[in-house]
C-alpha cells in the first residue's frame, strides 16, 4: 500500500496522506487533477469498483470537502481521494463517464449540498426532496430544527433532554 | 409566496396547460389536471339506516380487514412477520392486498417523508370507504426520533385521519396484532368512521397537505 | 327440455348449494395450505365474511360500462357452465339444462368468462390489469390445448359430445371410469386442470401477493364480490366437469362433494409442494408434457 501511494505521488500532486488501515488510505489532491487520477486509477491500477462519494461541509473554512472512495477488487485495497472546493458557487467536474452510478451520487449531492456537477445526467431533477425551495438541507447553515417546527406542526408538550445529563439525573440522583 | 404559486412553480411539464393539435387538424386547449382527472368532490358515505344490519356489516368488516401492502418507514419490516407461523394474522381475518382499491386498512409504518406522504395520500384516497388508518410507531404521533428532521412529518393526524395509534419505536408484531384487535373493537362499536371525518374536514386536511407537498402535481382528490 | 317454474327453482337451489360448497371448500383448502406452512390459518367461514364485507363496502367508483360488465361476464361464464352441466347422474332435477352437445358449450363458457373479464379489466385502465390480462389469456390458451385434446379423445372413445352419455358409459364400477379406460386423456386433462384452478405453480396471474394483483387490480367492493362468488361456483363446477368426464360422475350429493373435494385437493396438493412458475415457464410447461399426453390420447383412441 505504501509503495503504491508513493508511486502515485510521483504522478500526481498529493498534498496529504493518511493511512486509516492496512488496506485503506486517504489522499488529498487538488481539484484539477482529480479526474485524471480517477481515470488513471480505474484504467491502469485496477480500481474498478466505485464505492461511494460524499461531501463534508466545512462552513468555518468556507469549503466543501468531497471524498471519492475506490476499491481494487483484485488487490483488495481501498483508496479514498479527498478534494476541497470552494463553498461559494460550489462546482465540480462530473465523473459520470467513468462509472454510471456516479451520476446518482452527484444528483444527491446537488440536492443535499447544492454542489453543481455540470454535464451530469439528470443532475437537476429532484432525488428525495420533491419541490424543495429552501437552501439545501445538508448545508450546515440550514437550521433543520427551526424549519421542522415552522413546517410540520410539532406536537405541543414535547420535551427533549440531553442524554448525558438526563441519564446522570435518572441513574445517580444523589451525586 | 402564496401556496398556489408554489404549486405552479413545481408543476411538471406534462401537467401544464397547453395547446394540442387534434387528429382532425383543429387546435384544442387542454389543462391536464382539469381534463384528465375526475374533479368531483367526495361525498360522505352514510352508514346503513337499519341499526341491526349495520351492526352485522360492521362485524363482517371487523372480521375481514384487508391491509394495503405499503411500507413507508422502518416499521414496514414489522409487517411481514405477521403472516409467518409465529404471529399468523390470518386467523384474525387480517389479510394483505396489493392494491388500494381492495384494501380497508392502511398501516402507516413509521416515519413519513414528504415524498412518501404524497404517495400515501394518493393510495389512501383510492381506497374505498369504510377505510381505516393504523399509525405504527411514535414517528407518526409526534415525529419520534425524526422530530427535527427537515423532511419527515411530525404529526400524521394533520394529514390523514388516524383510527388507531400504536406507540413504540419500533412496536413489535405483537403490538401490531393488539392494534388490530383495538381496531376491531372500534369497528364493531361503530366508532371507526374516520373516512367520513376526512371528507367532512377535507379543506383543512388538504390545506395541511398542500402546505408541505409543494410538488403537488395531482388532482385535488385522487379518485 | 322444458322451462317450467319448478325446473328453474330446482336449478337455483342447485346453484345455491354449489355456491356454498364452493365457499366452504375454498375455506378448507386455505386452511390446508396454512397448516402445511405450520400456520393456524383462517377460520373456515372466512370466505363468507370476505364476501359479506365486499358487498358491504359503502363507496364504489366506476370506469365505464365495460367495467361493470366484466364481472357480469365472468359470473355468467361460471353460471353458464353450471347450467349445462349434469351434476348428478340419473337425477331429473340436478341434470340442469344439459343436452346432447353440452361439452362443447361448456368448453366455450370456460373461455367466455376470461374474455369478458379481459374487456372489463382493460377499461379499468390500470397498467397492472393489462399485464395480468395478457398473462392470464396466454396461460389460459395453453391450458385449453391439452384440455381440448383430452376432450376430443373422449369424444372419439365414447362417440358422443354429451356429458350425460359419457357419465352413463362409465357406470358400473371403477373399472369403467375413463381414468382407467383412457389414462392418457385423464393425465393430460388433470395436468391442465392445475392451470385452470390457478393454484401455486400457475397462480402468477392473480396471486394477491404478486405485485400486479392481476386483472382484478381495479375491481373492488361489489365488483370483487361478484368475482369471488363466481370463483366459488367455478371451482365446484369445473371439478364436477372433470368428475363427470373422467371419474365416473356422481349418483348423489355426497359422492359429488367427495369427488369435487378430491379433484380440487389435487391442485392444492401440487400447489403447496411446488413454487410459482413465471408465465413463460408455465406456457412452455403446458406445451410439453400435457400436450404430448393429449396427442398420445388421441392416437391411442384412433
Amino acid at each position: 500500500m505504501k509503495k503504491f501511494i508513493k508511486d502515485l505521488s510521483f504522478r500526481f500532486n498529493i498534498t496529504e496522506i493518511e493511512y486509516q488501515r492496512k488496506n485503506l488510505a486517504f489522499v488529498s489532491v487538488d481539484k484539477e487533477s482529480v479526474m485524471q487520477m480517477l481515470s488513471y486509477l480505474r484504467d491502469t491500477e485496477g480500481f474498478s469498483h466505485f464505492v461511494l462519494m460524499t461531501a463534508v461541509d466545512w462552513i468555518e473554512d468556507g469549503i466543501f470537502q468531497l471524498t471519492y472512495i475506490l476499491n481494487n477488487p483484485t488487490k483488495k485495497i481501498d483508496l479514498a481521494i479527498r478534494i476541497k472546493i470552494l463553498r461559494e458557487n460550489a462546482e465540480m467536474y462530473s465523473a459520470h463517464h467513468l462509472w454510471n452510478q456516479v451520476a446518482t451520487y452527484q444528483r444527491e449531492l446537488k440536492e443535499m449540498f447544492g454542489i453543481n456537477f455540470p454535464g451530469s445526467p439528470r443532475v437537476n431533477e429532484s432525488f428525495l426532496l420533491e419541490g424543495w425551495d429552501n437552501i439545501p438541507p445538508m448545508r450546515r447553515d440550514f437550521d433543520t430544527k427551526k424549519y421542522s417546527e415552522e413546517t410540520y406542526f410539532p406536537r405541543p408538550g414535547r420535551g427533549t433532554n440531553d442524554p448525558a445529563q438526563h441519564m446522570k439525573i435518572k441513574l445517580y440522583p444523589n451525586e | 409566496m402564496k401556496e398556489t404559486d408554489i404549486h405552479d412553480k413545481f408543476l411538471h411539464e406534462e401537467n401544464k396547460k397547453r395547446e394540442v393539435i387534434a387528429p382532425d387538424g383543429s387546435i384544442i386547449e387542454i389543462d391536464p389536471l382539469q381534463d384528465y382527472f375526475c374533479d368531483a368532490r367526495p361525498q360522505i358515505n352514510e352508514p346503513f339506516k337499519i341499526k341491526v344490519i349495520e351492526k352485522f356489516l360492521n362485524w363482517a368488516r371487523a372480521e375481514s380487514i384487508w391491509v394495503l401492502g405499503f411500507g413507508t418507514g422502518c416499521g414496514s419490516i414489522e409487517i411481514p412477520p405477521l403472516v409467518t407461523p409465529r404471529f399468523d394474522a390470518f386467523r384474525y381475518g387480517v389479510q394483505m392486498r396489493a392494491t388500494p382499491r381492495q384494501s380497508n386498512a392502511f398501516i402507516i409504518s413509521g416515519y413519513l417523508s414528504v415524498k412518501t406522504l404524497k404517495r400515501v395520500i394518493r393510495s389512501y384516497e383510492q381506497m374505498q370507504s369504510p377505510k381505516y388508518v393504523i399509525a405504527l410507531g411514535s414517528c407518526t404521533i409526534n415525529g419520534g426520533m425524526y422530530w427535527d428532521s427537515y423532511n419527515t412529518i411530525n404529526r400524521l393526524d394533520h394529514y390523514l385521519p388516524v383510527d388507531v395509534y400504536i406507540a413504540g419505536c419500533m412496536p413489535r408484531p405483537e403490538a401490531l396484532l393488539a392494534g388490530f384487535m383495538k381496531l376491531k373493537e372500534l369497528i364493531k362499536a361503530g366508532k371507526a368512521e374516520k373516512a367520513n371525518e376526512y371528507i367532512e374536514n377535507l379543506d383543512w386536511y388538504k390545506a395541511n397537505q398542500k402546505k408541505i407537498i409543494r410538488d403537488w402535481n395531482m388532482p385535488d382528490y385522487n379518485w | 327440455m322444458e322451462f317450467t317454474v319448478s325446473k328453474i327453482l330446482w336449478t337455483l337451489l342447485g346453484l345455491f348449494i354449489v355456491l356454498n360448497w364452493g365457499l366452504i371448500m375454498s375455506g378448507i383448502m386455505r386452511k390446508i395450505v396454512a397448516r402445511v406452512g405450520k400456520r393456524y390459518g383462517i377460520p373456515l367461514y372466512q370466505p363468507y365474511i370476505d364476501l359479506i364485507k365486499n358487498y358491504a363496502i359503502r363507496s364504489q367508483i366506476t370506469h365505464g360500462v365495460m367495467f361493470y360488465l366484466g364481472p357480469v361476464f365472468r359470473l355468467s361464464g361460471g353460471v353458464g357452465i353450471f347450467l349445462f352441466l349434469p351434476l348428478i347422474f340419473g337425477s331429473e332435477h340436478w341434470s340442469n339444462f344439459s343436452f346432447s352437445g353440452d361439452l362443447v358449450l361448456i368448453l366455450y363458457f370456460q373461455f367466455f368468462g376470461m374474455l369478458g373479464m379481459a374487456l372489463g379489466a382493460g377499461e379499468g385502465g390500470h397498467p397492472n390489469s393489462a399485464i395480468g390480462i395478457s398473462r392470464g389469456l396466454s396461460q389460459f390458451t395453453t391450458i385449453e390445448v391439452p384440455m381440448t385434446l383430452a376432450v376430443i379423445s373422449l369424444a372419439i372413445q365414447y362417440n358422443t359430445l354429451s356429458i350425460a352419455e359419457i357419465v352413463a358409459a362409465q357406470q358400473g364400477g371403477i373399472a369403467n371410469w375413463t381414468m382407467l379406460t383412457n389414462p392418457f386423456a385423464t393425465a393430460a386433462a388433470m395436468l391442465s386442470l392445475l392451470g385452470a384452478f390457478g393454484h401455486s405453480p400457475f397462480n402468477l396471474v392473480k396471486a394477491p401477493n404478486e405485485i400486479p394483483i392481476g386483472p382484478p387490480t381495479e375491481y373492488h367492493a361489489t365488483f370483487l364480490g361478484v368475482l369471488r362468488t363466481n370463483a366459488a361456483i367455478l371451482h365446484v363446477v369445473e371439478a364436477a366437469l372433470f368428475m363427470n368426464l373422467f371419474f365416473g360422475g356422481a349418483t348423489n350429493w355426497f359422492e359429488l362433494i367427495l369427488k369435487t373435494f378430491l379433484i380440487y385437493f389435487w391442485s392444492v396438493f401440487v400447489g403447496v409442494v411446488f413454487p410459482r412458475f413465471r408465465i413463460e415457464q408455465s406456457v412452455r410447461w403446458f406445451l410439453k408434457i400435457p400436450l404430448a399426453l393429449g396427442i398420445i390420447a388421441i392416437i391411442v383412441m384412433i
